[in-house]
């Protein structure tokens, strides 16, 4: 092939084959530059509805003929060859008489002369030109990112690469949690990598997937084992002559032998640019595809139609079709955007993902949770319409959900039953006992214990079942998770008529579930669910998220089961946990700080003063809690309060916690005539030992120096009388609504074993009371001898659930003002996002 | 020629410019100040933003210190629910708060000030209660 480079000054025109090869004076010529995917399906296209009709040549970048790049990802992961995924061979493109120059890319267009030229210098001229140029990985501009090792996902060059690497054996890392990101970790990981993926967002393929979804993928990906880190930001990436390593903003460091960035990409429309074409984030593009220059059309990830790019094949092939029509010489339809959906190319894991989820008035979830066969499943429906549908593991019936998306089909006739399927619902499709009544018998209905319809029919007429719990004891069915029972249920309403009454069932903790507080809780700790997504999954929440009653109980719970290992969740806290501070009728706040045991100082009470007059707080009252609240506080004040308060040694109260409130004492035998023991002293020990605990409700104690108890130790959770020959514990006292007294639960000898007991105490509470108990309904639920059993009787118990209390309390005392006031923690709680106007 | 992209809209609505998706927790609110009060601009799970008064229909309780579920937040006042995209209160309780369009460019996120419904909160029982 002719190689001679031109110079910068005018073009040389070449006269090679490609101009000596025109048919007839009267051919139009069309030029493509990028022999990728929507290019190609253009020329395609553009043969069958007009053979011919063109002079064509192509122009591509890389080295070969056109291939199906979305393939690229089972060629690494060594499931097909290259030779598999070529989509146009050399000899089709000679077959057609298209003139192909590979290797070859155009660097520059000159609209007025209609010519373009490409790296070697080569000109040709054109009639039409099109664009189909694609889009390049976005490489993070993070210190490190030139470095070599370091690779994007676009083409076989990158496949070379990574597989290259492989050979070797080693790290990699990938960033990017997405689409690409996680394919390519499949491919390196299959291939004897060790991966670690990193991803910014805290779930993965946060676009396509919501939290549920994502976090069922990460643990599959988990599970083979690919590493996952997600809300991790990447800072550096380290290496003199190559990679060695990948540097998070948190300090984690994270060797490396190669990285893949799997960022996102960037349509590659400098060309267009250069050229002086209207150009956005793409090369701009009106509903038939052509660009601000009549002659010229671009088709593909390079262009930008409607303010929108895309990244996916089927909107290219939709603009495709709808250009090879035009230069073909039709009317042609006109382009107006896409519905897609996406399919994760992971052998053995089914996610599907279609629509929007960007609900507004009137938006619908309905969502199915299979946790035996690890199956999700969220549909978005409005106005009788599917709007967005979300499945993982069970992807069977995402073409069909597609269609109704796509063709805007009013679904609400299926409304009930679609969720389980194209064809479950039958010919009454609106009424789920109909439905169930036409599935087949060998329809499988508990996935647990593997029990089918006809089972349970037989076993309701044979022996005359007639409740929910018989036709468990019988078959096994919903015996397990219980997922299935409403199906059951269904069966026995469907084969006994008017003979079944649904059985009473346990309370429901909320809407979102239909499983106890109680049940809740033992799976958490029996099945290890360590995220709210995984309990949403295992116990089948009926919500994409839960609501604003499950939440802050599950995070307690997750956090009473999990300390040191789970996350807190703070948007699913109550507000006033998670600023610190209370919140008042008017929306400003109140501040408590803590006073150890009641005690105070010159200094300190000078340092609330001075807060006092600094921000001008306009009410200071002494608590029943022995100690002093600021009332009034602006919320953007309330970091720059905490940061005087902390410089004087105080720290939060925890007014606003379900947690330790306050240890209530009376002065005792350091002054009282009356005293028998320090019970002062005592208290301040007892508060350093429980302060920032969280507990399903708040907790009070009190300490009183004799049985005269001033501090009113006997209407607290647990409240300490001191006696001569030591102290007694009383425990599930409340004030309030319902005054309850204390039982009495031990006399004990010593300060140590009353320090023993309420840390068992507080344990026994926080793992065994439900969210919003206090201790005396729970108390009285459980009963005081439960309480003795495990506390009194029971040493070793006692023991252990001490060490837990102080375990979990290594992770608690962290002083969350100072976090906030000096750290800068959840900054965002405390500012305006913006003022305008 | 057929025009390329055609930016109607943009003649009749202000866009303003407030911050990015990113500046919004997760399931969590930020609140911008405006001279028509404060707004209180939500993000969902699916990173959708949707912006009411900061004002329940119930008591004026501030709805960014809520709780973010599905398209909804929990008043942390009195535990309303409110529908993040119109303002309305779910049943059993009634009223509404206003609403201001958002719109989410790349991860910038933008208000039509100018087209706000704002009311000021109000409960349609009509007991008197603001
Ligand atoms: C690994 C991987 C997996 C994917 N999986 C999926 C999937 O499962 N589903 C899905 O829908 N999509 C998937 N995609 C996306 C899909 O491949 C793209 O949307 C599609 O290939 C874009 O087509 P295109 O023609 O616009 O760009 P490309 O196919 O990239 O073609 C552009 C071509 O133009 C060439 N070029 C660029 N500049 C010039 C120049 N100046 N001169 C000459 N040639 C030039 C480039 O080298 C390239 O060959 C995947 C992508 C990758 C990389
Ligand atoms: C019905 C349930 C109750 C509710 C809703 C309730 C509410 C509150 C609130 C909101 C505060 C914090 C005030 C602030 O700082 O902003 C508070 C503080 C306090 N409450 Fe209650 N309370 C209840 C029951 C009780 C009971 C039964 C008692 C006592 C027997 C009690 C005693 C106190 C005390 C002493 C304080 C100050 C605590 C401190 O110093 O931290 N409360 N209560
Ligand atoms: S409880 Fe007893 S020791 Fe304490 S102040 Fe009252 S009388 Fe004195
Ligand atoms: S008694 Fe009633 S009014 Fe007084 S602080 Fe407690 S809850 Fe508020
Ligand atoms: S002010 Fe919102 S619920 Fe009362």
């Amino acid at each position: 092939m002719d190689m001679h480079l031109s110079s910068n000054n005018g073009p040389v025109v070449d006269r090679n084959e490609a101009e000596q090869r025109i048919a007839g004076p009267a051919k139009e010529r069309l030029v493509v530059v990028g022999n990728g995917m929507a290019g190609m399906k253009t020329v395609e296209e553009l043969l069958a509805k007009a053979p011919g009709r063109y002079e064509i040549t192509v122009f591509g970048a890389e080295p070969h003929p056109n291939y199906n790049r979305i393939m690229l990802s089972p060629v690494l992961a060594g499931e097909k060859t290259f030779d598999q995924i070529v989509l146009n061979s050399r000899e089709w493109y000679d077959a057609n008489g298209i003139t192909l120059l590979t290797g070859e890319p155009v660097e520059g267009i000159d609209r007025a002369a209609k010519t373009v030229v490409s790296q070697s210098g080569r000109v040709v001229s054109y009639d039409r030109l099109l664009l189909a140029t694609g889009s390049m990985p976005f490489i993070i501009p993070v210190p490190g990112a030139t470095l070599p090792g370091v690779i994007g996902f676009r083409d076989l060059a990158d496949v070379d690469a990574m597989l290259e690497a492989a050979a070797r054996g080693g790290r990699a890392v990938v960033i990017g949690g997405g689409l690409l990101g996680l394919e390519a970790a499949n491919g390196l990981r299959v291939k004897g990598m060790d991966v670690t993926v990193i991803h910014l967002m805290p779930t993965l393929m946060e676009r396509q997937l919501d939290p549920s979804a994502g976090t069922l993928l990460q643990r599959e990906l988990e599970r083979r084992g690919i590493e996952v880190l997600t809300g991790a930001d990447t800072a550096e990436i380290l290496g003199d002559e190559r990679v060695t390593a990948v540097r998070l903003k948190d300090g984690r460091e994270l060797p490396a032998d190669i990285v893949v960035m799997a960022v996102g990409i960037r349509p590659n429309m400098a060309l267009g640019k250069l050229a002086g074409l209207d150009c956005g984030r793409g090369i701009r593009v009106d509903d038939q595809m052509r660009t601000s220059d009549p002659s010229i059309f671009a088709v593909g990830e390079c262009v930008e139609h409607r303010g929108v790019t895309w990244g996916l094949v089927a909107p290219l092939f939709e603009m495709a079709k709808v250009l090879a029509d035009r230069l073909a010489g039709g009317e042609g339809g006109a382009y107006t955007g896409s519905v897609t959906s996406t399919k994760l190319k992971v052998t053995g894991v089914d996610v599907f993902s279609a629509g929007d989820f960007s609900g507004g008035e009137g938006t619908e979830d309905i969502v199915f949770r299979d946790a035996a066969r690890g199956v999700y499943k969220r549909l978005v429906l409005k106005d009788g319409k599917l709007l967005g549908a979300v499945l993982y593991g069970d992807t069977k019936d995402g073409a069909w959900y597609f269609s109704l998306l796509k063709d805007g089909a009013d679904v609400s006739a299926e409304r009930e039953t679609m969720i389980f399927g194209q064809g479950f619902g039958g010919a009454d499709a609106g009424d789920p006992n109909a439905a169930i009544a036409a599935l087949p018998d060998s329809a499988e209905i508990c996935g647990c214990n593997g029990v089918c319809k006809g089972t349970i029919v037989k076993a309701i007429t044979d022996k005359g079942l007639t409740s929910l719990d018989e036709v468990k004891a019988h078959t096994k069915a919903s015996a397990s998770c219980g997922g299935c029972a409403g199906t059951v249920e269904r069966l026995l309403a469907v084969t006994l008529g008017d003979g079944f009454t649904a059985a009473p069932t346990v309370k429901p903790m909320c809407k979102c579930t239909h499983h106890s507080h109680d049940a809740v809780r033992a799976a958490i700790v029996d099945r290890g669910l360590k995220s709210m997504a995984d309990v949403f999954q295992a116990m089948e929440w009926t919500t994409p998220d839960g609501c604003a009653s499950c939440r802050p109980a599950l995070n307690y719970y997750l956090l009473c089961a999990w300390p040191g290992e789970y996350t807190d969740d703070y948007q699913s806290r109550y507000i006033n946990e998670r600023v610190h501070a209370n919140i008042q009728k008017d929306g400003t706040y109140s501040v408590v700080p803590r006073m150890w045991g009641g005690l105070t100082t010159a200094s300190e009470l000078r340092a609330i003063a001075d807060v006092v007059d600094k921000f001008a707080i306009p009410t200071v009252k002494v608590t029943g809690g022995q100690r002093i609240d600021l009332f009034g506080v602006k919320k953007e004040d309330l970091p720059a309060v905490w940061a005087d308060l902390n410089a004087a040694g105080m720290v939060s109260g925890h007014a606003y916690a379900k947690g330790l409130r306050t240890v209530k004492t009376c002065v005792g035998s350091e002054w009282c005539r009356f005293g028998t023991q320090d019970s002062t002293g005592l208290g301040v020990k007892l508060e350093r030992m429980t302060w920032g605990t969280w507990t399903p409700h708040k907790v009070k104690l009190a300490v009183s120096g004799c049985p005269r108890n001033c501090a009113e130790a006997t209407i607290k959770d647990l409240g300490v009388v001191c006696i001569d020959s030591g102290y007694e514990l009383h425990v599930g006292g409340n004030g309030g609504l319902h005054v309850r007294a204390c039982d009495l639960l031990v006399r004990v000898a010593t300060e140590e074993e009353v320090l023993e007991y309420t840390g068992a105490f507080m344990q026994l509470y926080r793992e065994e009371a439900r969210y919003l108990e206090r201790t005396a309904p729970w108390v009285e639920r459980v009963g005081l001898d439960h309480i003795k059993a495990a506390l009194v009787e029971d040493p070793e118990r006692r023991r252990d659930l001490n060490a837990r209390f102080l375990f979990s309390q290594t992770f608690s005392q962290d002083d969350p003002w100072a976090e906030r006031a000096a750290k800068g923690v959840d900054r965002h709680e405390f500012n305006l996002l913006a003022e305008v106007g | 020629m057929d025009s390329i992209i055609t930016e109607a809209t943009a003649l009749e609505t202000v866009w303003t410019l407030v911050g990015s998706v990113d500046d919004i927790p997760v399931l969590g609110s930020r609140v911008v100040r405006t001279p028509q009060g404060d707004i209180a601009l939500f993000r969902t799970a699916a990173d959708e933003v949707f912006a009411l008064e900061d004002s329940c229909p119930h008591k004026n309780g501030p709805l960014s210190q809520g709780i973010v579920h599905g398209h909804r937040v929990t008043c942390p006042l009195h535990n309303w629910v409110i529908e993040l995209a119109t303002g309305e209160a779910v049943a059993p309780d009634e009223g509404r708060t206003g609403h201001v369009p958002v719109r989410v460019e790349g991860r910038s996120v933008a208000l039509a000030l100018g087209e706000a419904k704002l009311s000021r909160g109000g409960c349609r029982k009509a007991c008197g209660h603001v």
